[in-house]
């Protein structure tokens, strides 16, 4: 397999060396693989030649990308060759005036932001790892990110893919006009994890700058107060660009890191910002202050300028930084659930980690019901990590049940595969796995990940070994 | 909403159609034909979700979500099925997104006859597959839509069209997410939406004035373009600047089809309806081109 590699790509972007295959083992998440090589192309016709010889020989394989997935997409099936696209760094092409960039996979997503923040524009989907994650791997995850609330997810910035299919044939998928012939192939490759191919140029599109922008910071005594206040913001006709929450755990994690003066005596912090023109940023400001003073607020910070706008968010950003203050390990985990029962589930979210002797902060994009719990523990704690991963998956378990669903934007994975029947039927299961089979008729592209065995489908309360570690 | 009796309806032997209002076009003939449930099951205002059955149509869930300051991204006319069917945006693209991507959950009934569900009901969710995304614009050739959960979006506090005679990539790049933009070689609309004072100060300097509404767009062809080729389309059309849709009389010429993706079409096919008895005949890869119908 190694050899017909080496003729595929120039020897020394192929590697098998002991030391380097273990640092592709594993991605962000918790959980390992083993893979056999490691493959960097720099072009379509590369990746396709290396899809071709892991076909030839009947061994999966694994794109990955910059390696921030944290639901272990991008962990290599047993004996898998890993094709890394971080070698394919080009942005293609750029037209400001229709908004739109071809670019290769492995561009990070800042590094878009950043090139095409000359012509006013940028690129909306801002995961926390924007700095370094790859605008594949936001492809392969459907990525969200803070803004995505007024703005929408991956799937709504993406136009067309050049893809190198799991038979090694190259396609098109969509298109740069807006309604391509025949079924949304584009829109059914975005968030699949790497299991329908592996994308190879990406057109975009680009969002223009906002042309004002407001920030605010509101702290409440009740968790509760500051729930309703973002139904009651919604309810009311607006839809701000990002409703972020923090608990008081998280604020004075983040304080003690930072010292942005934020309220680490309120139960909850909530930044709200808005964009767009002058007027209307100036009214909804208005009307979001006026909901919260409604709902109890105790603080009103607005940002005077762009200095403390920036420090506000580097407030909710330093999140993950700052944990390793309590603690030296953390667990993410990403649900949803409808707005109205925010309270509820949050309540049963430190109910669930109190009573299995754990800490947990939570910072998440209210805006959207998308929860964050980050549970911080020590992991030479003898017998922790079974409370993490019991506390974890009891956790999905309730998000599921108050209506919501298993990721907002970290996809399943590894992670949550075997989850997957709380939220979908084995009829349901199998309508998926025949998506995946008519890309991917031989299984090679990723397997293993995303959908369970039609076994495990009956049988819920059988998560793996390891599935949680 | 229960879509057993709807799934009884579709049953899983016999070739069978679906049909709403007619507006894309009907069923297809001398097939039996079954219907949609309809009917608004549930508007979450402070979610901005709705829940409907497939056979509503669009108008009366425009006019329930307007009760609320709400709307839904669904061009007006037909059933809530068949705009999803169909997949066509409506000439809000520009600043509402495509139809595609308004579709949270979708319950449907497949070509066994069982009913299925796609995607999730929450605003944000990336759990499995998106099969709601393959199943708008698939013209009920891989399932029949049952019911729909819908991402809704506040109406603005003001929408007003204007027009003017002007470049419409001058609008384009100097106004700020215009809802619209339209033009037809000579006239340039464009559609405002936002806070009254915003919208004025938009139009000051541009010489464009107050419509009442949009061109009529010329019925029959609806050509899909690279964006970047509007600029160069001549004789009679209305075109979407900005999204690359131009309405001429004239149905578009075929487009080739990659094999690769052909194959890819064909095995989707065979995988969600092995013998073909959703809406026999239909291809949607030559759908809407000269000679193909539709």
């Amino acid at each position: 397999m190694v050899a017909a590699l080496r003729r595929a790509l120039p020897s020394d972007r192929v590697r098998d060396g002991r030391t380097e295959l273990s640092l592709y083992r594993r991605d962000a998440s918790h959980m390992e693989g083993t893979a056999i090589a490691v493959c960097f192309p720099t072009s379509t016709e590369e990746v396709r030649a290396c899809v071709e010889a892991a076909v030839r020989h009947d061994t999966p394989f694994v794109a990955r990308g910059a390696g921030t997935g944290l639901a272990g997409g991008a962990v290599p099936p047993e004996g898998a060759v890993v094709i890394s696209t971080m070698k394919m760094t080009r942005i293609l092409g750029v037209d400001p005036v229709n908004r739109r960039a071809w670019v290769q996979p492995g561009v990070l997503n800042l590094d878009l932001s950043r090139e095409v923040a000359r012509h006013g524009l940028h690129f909306a989907p801002d995961p926390s790892s924007q700095q370094t994650c790859s605008i594949g791997g936001n492809v392969a995850n459907n990525a969200g990110g803070p803004h995505c609330l007024s703005e929408g997810v991956t799937a709504a910035h993406i136009m067309a893919l050049e893809v190198v299919l799991p038979d090694g044939q190259v396609a098109l998928l969509g298109g740069e006009d807006p309604e391509p012939a025949g079924y949304d192939l584009r829109g059914a490759f975005v968030g699949s994890e790497g299991m329908l191919g592996i994308a190879t140029a990406i057109c975009v599109r680009l969002t223009p700058d906002p042309l004002a922008v407001c920030t605010m910071l509101f702290d409440f005594d009740a968790v509760v107060d500051g729930a309703a206040t973002v139904s009651a913001v919604i309810a009311a006709g607006i839809v701000p660009a990002a409703m972020e929450m923090m608990d008081q755990l998280c604020l004075r994690a983040v304080e003690a890191y930072i010292g942005a003066g934020l309220p680490v005596d309120a139960a909850v912090a909530l930044l709200v910002e808005v964009v767009g023109l002058a007027d209307g940023v100036a009214a909804d400001t208005e009307r979001i202050t006026a909901i919260a003073r409604d709902h109890g607020v105790r603080g009103v910070r607005i940002a005077a300028d762009d200095v403390e706008r920036a420090l506000l968010w580097k407030g909710r950003k330093s999140a993950f930084g700052a944990i390793a203050r309590i603690k030296p390990n953390y667990y993410l985990h990403d649900t949803v659930v409808p707005r109205r029962v925010l309270p509820a589930v949050l309540d049963q979210v430190y109910e669930i980690t109190a009573r299995h002797e754990l800490l947990v902060l939570n910072v998440f994009h209210a805006g959207d019901g998308n929860l964050h719990p980050l549970i911080v523990y020590d992991a030479r704690e003898p017998g922790v990590m079974d409370r993490v991963r019991a506390a974890g998956e009891e956790i999905v378990r309730v998000s599921v049940a108050a209506g919501g669903v298993l990721s907002g934007e970290h996809g399943i994975g590894l992670e949550k595969r075997d989850l997957m029947p709380l939220m979908f039927s084995a009829v349901d299961l199998a309508a998926q796995a025949t998506l995946r089979a008519a890309f991917d008729p031989a299984g090679l592209a990723n397997p293993g990940k995303v959908l369970p065995s039609p076994a495990r489908c009956a049988d819920v309360a059988a998560v793996p070994e390891g599935a949680w570690i | 909403m229960d879509l057993s009796a709807f799934a009884d309806a579709v049953g899983a032997t016999d070739p069978v159609t679906i049909a709403g209002f007619g507006s894309h076009g009907g069923g297809v003939e001398g097939v039996r034909t079954v219907n949609a449930p309809a009917g608004i099951e549930r508007i979450e205002p402070e979610e901005m979700t709705v829940r409907c059955g497939a056979g509503t149509p669009v108008d009366e869930l425009a006019a329930a979500l307007a009760e609320h300051g709400q709307q839904v991204t669904l061009p007006s006319g037909g059933t809530v099925g068949g705009s999803l069917a169909v997949g066509r945006s409506g000439v809000r693209r520009l600043g509402d997104g495509p139809v595609r991507d308004a579709v949270l959950q979708i319950g449907y009934v497949s070509a066994a006859g069982e009913v299925v569900k796609a995607g999730g009901p929450t605003v944000k969710n990336v759990s499995g597959f998106d099969l709601c995304r393959v199943l708008v614009g698939s013209w009920g050739t891989l399932g029949f839509l049952g019911e729909v959960i819908l991402r809704t979006r506040p109406h603005a506090a003001r929408e007003q069209w204007f027009a003017g005679s002007l470049d419409p990539f001058h609008v384009l790049r100097h106004v700020h997410r215009p809802a619209a933009v339209l033009w037809d070689g000579a006239t340039t609309w464009v559609l405002l939406a936002g806070h009254p004072a915003d919208v004025e100060s938009q139009v000051r300097g541009l010489a464009v004035s107050e419509v009442p509404g949009p061109p009529d767009l010329p019925a029959g062809g609806r050509w899909s373009v690279p964006p970047a080729e509007v600029a160069d389309q001549r004789g009679e059309f209305v075109a979407e600047v900005g999204v690359g849709i131009v309405h001429r009389h004239q149905a578009p010429p075929s487009r080739p089809v990659d094999p690769a993706v052909r194959e890819l079409h064909r095995r989707i096919k065979h995988g969600f309806d092995p013998t073909g008895r959703l809406n026999p005949g239909v291809d949607v890869l030559t759908l809407g081109a000269a000679g193909a119908g539709a």
